[in-house]
């Protein structure tokens, strides 16, 4: 078996006899002997480093890596720039724990205050927190950052990604916050249902841009009805798209979250990912989670800590903002290496990349007797033909290409990133051109 | 200095090839017209700008760690290995179900081997972390009497030592919190227990080992004291490495636990996270489950538990935690896992009977997996407090304990070796630990100056809270 215990069998012998045991049992004499476990653990027997490595790598060999993929729907494949991998394998970094003791945690905190600028610069927004689970629990924690005490009902656009909305209901069913569906009409948030039925009792309005489908919300108008209410107005966004698109500050949004994996986080078969919240000043005490700050330490020297604790649950415990105590500081790590390594030109070409090739896709499915859903769409869009969902898939993984994600029989919800090749696109509406 | 003052317009890494489609951009309208202002560095600037930060950080391979309650035990590089593998790391979390055996291999061994250690029969691997575990039991429990019609238990019971995502979760799941005060001894008050208990008890909240550190011997009545009322039994698994292999929550009469895979199963903090916060519960508790379960049957298949209280997080969890986590449970297996616990238990022992006469113990008694340290002695003595001793250790390479937590304990120092630390590792923190204490007595200004080997000294928090700057600010 392997084992990480340094101590020989004889220095734990000493150890004991030392304190005046005879054996580890007698360390645990004071546990009743009826809870006790009679007859081991009901696992295999433990292995070498080497069989481990031949285990796993046989189980990891059971998946199948698609060297191609057309799919997106919350989780996307963009090129990582080999530094961030670097980074966040750096052992000081990668084993440190929540940086509480200031003094040596200094490169863990100015790393979050760096994330924390970067990412508030992209959302335009005033502050940031040092980030969450993933995109779906952010936007649900901003739906209780809406929340006051005459205003309890929050609306949600039916066009956000499922398991955003999901984690939504989740939460609510938890603090018991109301949530109404604002219906999709045309692939985009229904207007005209938003403005008839908001009201002073409405907390906020959360939507995604672009949205579940790819689309592009009348993000401006939403705000405006949003704020008209005198509610606060969230906006889920997707961080690749603001290298291009107009920030969440300037669409009018009070809370901008989103999921922050595109930012230099591999697939991972779903995580860990990282969910970032940024916030007006205003709603910065309504923040949950973990926020760094600037300071100086005792002879002067500027530095970093944790602060505004007494938003959090270690101090205020049922009154905190949130019971968030870990979060996913290695992934916000990660975002803050690789938009310093793409930096500002860097971001708006992945962007415009992406955007590009969705429509040189679109355009070529198109051609071919697929009908475009909505025209106004980012990097992902829906198709619908008569072409049997499945089958078109089927006959794109028979190729090694993950096509896009079947919403229905006939609907595919596609996606385009920078990794995607003209090639790639060229071969996918050949492949299908004959399905 | 911040990356920020290190940027220079026009520098940058040569990532991409060109566009090789004609470029389309959206509307007017929608395009962003505020400046961005992320940096410009080139690779090597922006290596060594990582490079200086990490040097800036304490990890678990920088020195003994021994920080109380959040098992800080040494992270095997093979688990990184194998959560490095591009068969894990380069996989759609929606790809078809017959591409992906693998990975639904490695959630229902997972799942298989963690209700096996802690006594459950079924278990979600969705939450990212102990609190948001907390938060996805406590619903679970809400699902359960809400399901049997039983509206009127509105209470969670959390005893004062607790930690403080228990009421906050608790809070979150739209439970009022009722606090019940310990023993002398650090346990549950029986008394207390059985005049909080009444119809509108959902639940209780509760370690065992607790959080001083002590195992409560009463453990079976306190979880009848619960069932008797028709309340449901959580089980927070902060402390599970000190009893893995020895007894399991779900013999101890707990109907709901989380796990912490990045204390108890070794996968590293990451300065904060991801951690991995998995929830386990007994059969009739299965049904809440959040979505998805993995089924087994010809080949592996996710499905939705038909009561499920919904998704807590997106996807599957943590998932590269998880394979962290399984690697080192295939690593240890069922010798081995015992064995951690044991030495845990162990040299949290060996360090207490080495401090004791010295500093004063809250509890001197045989501990479990770490031992609580009250300084109030000290401090009366000589003004030197747990933060006072906290930050002499640092001078020292050693990270320090747990500071002021538990509430109940006065200058608590908490300290959790782990097994992972050699006998000399600790000898070693046994003489720093000794020699503050002289230091206390001889030149206790000194030592309120701690540290001064140290990037920074102690900061100032006051006024980072009162005028905060969370920002850099752009020209």
């Amino acid at each position: 078996m392997g084992s990480y215990v340094p101590n020989t069998l004889e220095e734990r012998q000493a150890m004991l006899e030392g304190m005046g045991f005879q054996s580890m049992d007698d360390l645990f004499k004071h546990i009743p002997e009826e809870v006790k476990i009679k007859n081991g653990l009901d696992i295999p027997e433990g292995m070498s480093e080497l069989e481990v490595s031949r285990r796993m790598k046989k189980i990891a060999g059971k998946n199948r890596v698609f060297e191609t993929i057309f799919r997106g729907a919350g989780a996307y494949r963009h090129y990582i720039p080999a530094i961030v991998k670097t980074v966040i394998s750096k052992e000081n970094l990668l084993t440190a724990y929540t940086p509480y003791q200031a003094e040596i945690s200094q490169g863990i905190l100015q790393s979050i205050f760096e994330y924390q600028t970067m990412i508030s610069d992209l959302t335009g927004m005033d502050v940031s927190n040092a980030c969450v689970y993933d995109g779906a629990t952010a936007a649900a924690e901003a739906v209780v950052m809406c929340q006051e005490r005459k205003r309890s009902k929050t609306f949600v656009s039916a066009t956000v990604h499922p398991d955003v909305m999901a984690v939504i209901r989740t939460y609510c069913f938890g603090n018991g916050v109301e949530i109404v569906e604002i219906p999709e009409k045309n692939g985009v948030t229904d207007l005209e249902f938003l403005a008839a039925n908001i009201d002073d009792t409405t907390a906020g309005v959360l939507i995604q841009h672009p949205n579940y489908y790819g689309n592009l919300e009348d993000a401006a108008a939403i705000g405006e009805i949003t704020h008209g209410a005198g509610a606060r107005y969230v906006m889920c966004v997707n961080p690749i798209t603001l290298g291009v698109l107009k920030s969440p500050r300037e669409y009018g949004a009070d809370i901008a979250v989103g999921e922050g994996q595109p930012l230099g986080l591999s697939l991972g078969f779903g995580g860990p990912y990282l969910g970032f919240m940024t916030c007006t000043e205003k709603l910065v005490r309504k923040l949950p989670g973990r926020i760094v700050g600037q300071t100086r330490d005792h002879n002067g020297k500027v530095g970093y800590v944790l602060t505004l604790q007494a938003r959090e649950q270690h101090i205020r415990r049922e009154k905190a903002s949130s019971n968030i105590c870990s979060n996913q500081a290695l992934c916000a790590l990660a975002a803050g290496v690789y938009m310093a390594s793409v930096g500002s030109e860097g971001l708006k070409e992945v962007a415009t990349q992406c955007t590009s090739k969705a429509h040189y896709l679109a355009e070529g499915l198109k051609s071919i007797g697929f009908a475009l859903e909505y025209e106004n769409f980012f990097h992902e869009f829906v198709t619908i033909s008569d072409k049997d969902s499945s089958k078109v898939l089927e006959a794109l993984e028979a190729e090694g290409i993950l096509g896009g994600l079947a919403l229905d029989e006939k609907r595919i919800l596609w996606c385009c990133t920078e990794v995607n090749t003209k090639d790639e696109m060229d071969a996918v509406v050949r492949i299908l051109k004959e399905v | 200095m911040l990356i920020f003052e290190k940027s220079r317009p026009g520098r940058g890494i040569c990532a991409l090839p060109g566009n090789d489609v004609p470029a389309v951009l959206p509307s007017q309208k929608d395009l962003r017209e505020t400046k961005l202002h992320l940096p410009e560095l080139s690779e090597v600037e922006l290596s060594r700008h990582y490079t200086e930060l990490a040097k800036k950080s304490h990890g678990v391979n920088d020195g003994f760690y021994p920080l109380g309650s959040c098992t800080m035990k040494y992270n095997p590089r093979i688990n990184e290995e194998m959560a490095g593998l591009p068969q894990f790391t380069e996989i759609h979390p929606l790809q078809p179900a017959h591409t992906v055996q693998g990975c639904l291999e490695v959630l229902k061994t997972a799942e298989r081997y963690l209700c096996e250690i802690t006594g459950m029969d079924a278990m979600t691997l969705q939450p990212a972390a102990g609190a948001h575990g907390e938060f996805t039991g406590l619903l679970l429990i809400k699902a359960y009497h809400e399901s049997r019609g039983d509206k009127a238990r509105t209470k969670i019971i959390v005893p004062d030592s607790a930690h403080g995502t228990n009421p906050a979760s608790a809070a979150m799941a739209g439970y009022s919190v009722v606090s019940i005060p310990s023993r002398e001894d650090g346990c549950v008050d029986l008394d207390k227990l059985r005049e909080a208990v009444g119809p509108d008890t959902a639940g209780l909240m509760l370690t065992n080992p607790n959080t001083v550190g002590l195992f409560d011997k009463n453990i079976l009545e306190i979880t009848e004291i619960i069932h008797s009322c028709g309340g449901l039994c959580y089980y927070d698994g902060a402390n599970l490495n000190a009893v893995m292999g020895v007894v399991r929550p779900g013999d101890m009469g707990f109907d709901v636990i989380h796990l912490n895979l990045h204390k108890t199963f070794s996968t590293p903090h990451g300065g904060g996270g991801p951690g991995s916060g998995p929830v386990g519960c007994k059969a009739e508790l299965a049904q809440f489950l959040p979505s998805y379960r993995v089924a087994e049957g010809e080949e592996l298949s996710l499905y939705k538990a038909e009561n499920s209280i919904g998704e807590v997080k997106s996807f599957y969890g943590n998932f590269l935690v998880v394979v962290r986590a399984l690697t080192y449970m295939m690593t240890l297996g069922k010798e081995g896992i015992p064995e951690a616990s044991k030495n845990a238990v162990l040299n949290a022992n060996y360090m207490m009977n080495q401090l004791k006469d010295l500093y004063t113990m809250a509890y001197d008694e045989v501990c479990m997996h770490e031992f609580v340290m009250t300084l109030d002695p000290l401090k009366n003595e000589t003004g030197i407090s747990a933060m006072d001793i906290a930050k002499g250790l640092l001078d020292f390479g050693i990270h320090p304990p747990t500071m002021y937590f538990p509430l109940i304990v006065h200058e608590a120092l908490m300290v959790e070796p782990t097994e992972t630390e050699s006998k000399e590792t600790m000898d070693y923190a046994i003489s720093v630990f000794r020699d503050l204490y002289e230091k206390a007595h001889q030149d206790p200004e000194a030592l309120h100056m701690a540290p001064v080997t140290t990037p920074v000294t102690r900061m100032d928090e006051v006024g980072a809270a009162r005028n905060p700057v969370l920002r850099y600010k752009f020209d």
